[in-house]
């Protein structure tokens, strides 16, 4: 088969299967890339997954993009992110066109008036688990802290909480390395 | 123009995701439900389930839905997913360039360690923002939060259970 047809079958495969977000997907991106395709080696996934984990952006469209990069460069990495993003796309666009039409029914209602709370759980839940393994200290939790206030209460956009502590940071580790 | 905004601002969020799917709900929703108000917030808690049951990463999936909840056509779609996909691109062939060097110097591993407390709190805040009258309806409301975080956290449920669990009861009760 086509090496290019390969990869998109393959990270659409990964795409349509995955169901709970980029985390969800490593383990099968590893079993796929690694044990079944041996197109890179176990301590090279870790690497890919190291810095796409680094980098911004969507944890599964990085490790695509890094991947397809890997085994055709530019061309295996927009069809890698084709793959694995084509399957939600569609998916997600149906979902779109046809819901419109149901939101209005009485059925529908009653189950998203139960859903919305238990979404609302299920965002709350990652973040506790996140600041349990981040260890905050007293200036650490307080940032957290802080930038949950001003985000919810003064509307701040957590664009800007982002570029001041990133800006921060830089400045202070340009600062230490011309010491 | 519709489009030109929508693939700013999808762009934007692309860039400025660290730390996975729930921070960048965090951002999604200031963007989409706050700044410009293309949907509701309770339309963004039903896309978030919607998102968390379909397959595939959520910051695709969410750009996908909004962008076609704003423009009502499949071209929104394509422009929003293209945009917040494009950052991811433009950044990774450039490490994948200077691999060696990036990986020695570690420069964004220790920026998203910086950024970590922030991350937390926009997550948090994220819940937060959705604690609005149309999500919750009544006290029944409250005792769902309750269950699902402990189905979820104590009792390792999965989180596509949950919401099944969730929208059976509803179904029921109301």
């Amino acid at each position: 088969m086509n090496i290019y047809l390969q990869i998109f079958s393959t990270f659409a495969k990964i795409g349509a299967f995955t169901i709970g977000g980029g985390y969800a997907m490593i383990p099968i991106i590893q079993k796929e890339v690694v044990e079944k395709k041996g197109w890179i080696k176990e301590q090279d996934f870790l690497d890919v997954l190291a810095i796409s984990q680094s980098a911004p952006g969507i944890l599964a469209v990085n490790i695509s993009i890094f991947l397809g990069y890997r085994l055709r460069g530019v061309k295996g990495s927009i069809v890698a992110t084709l793959g694995s993003t084509l399957p939600s796309f569609t998916i997600i666009l149906l979902i779109a066109m046809f819901f419109a039409g149901y939101q209005d029914n009485e059925t529908v209602i009653k189950i998203f008036k139960g859903i919305r709370p238990v979404v609302v759980s299920l965002i709350a839940v990652p973040m506790i688990n996140m600041a349990k393994k981040a260890r905050l200290n007293i200036y650490t939790g307080a940032l957290a802290v802080a930038t949950a206030l001003l985000v919810v209460f003064l509307k701040v956009s957590p664009l800007y909480i982002l570029l001041v502590v990133g800006v921060v940071f830089t400045a202070l580790t340009v600062g230490r390395k011309g010491k | 123009m519709i489009y030109a905004q929508l693939f700013f601002t999808f762009f934007v969020i692309g860039l400025f995701t660290f730390g996975g799917g729930y921070a960048m709900l965090s951002l999604i929703q200031n963007e989409v439900v706050v700044n410009h108000a293309w949907i509701t917030a309770q339309e963004f808690t039903d896309m978030v389930a919607i998102s968390q049951m379909t397959p595939g990463p959520i910051g695709i999936n969410s750009a996908t839905y909004v962008g076609y909840a704003v423009t009502g056509n499949i071209f929104g779609s394509l422009v929003a997913t293209i945009a917040v996909s494009l950052p991811s691109f433009i950044i990774i062939l450039l490490i994948c360039r200077i691999y060696a060097k990036f990986k020695e110097s570690n420069v964004f591993a220790s920026l998203m360690k910086t950024l970590r407390p922030v991350v937390i709190g926009m997550i948090g805040a994220a819940a937060g923002i959705l604690v609005t009258e149309e999500n919750f309806i009544d006290w029944t409301s409250w005792v769902l939060f309750a269950g699902a975080f402990i189905a979820s956290q104590w009792l390792k449920m999965n989180p596509i259970l949950v919401i099944i669990l969730g929208g059976f009861i509803g179904y029921f009760i109301y």
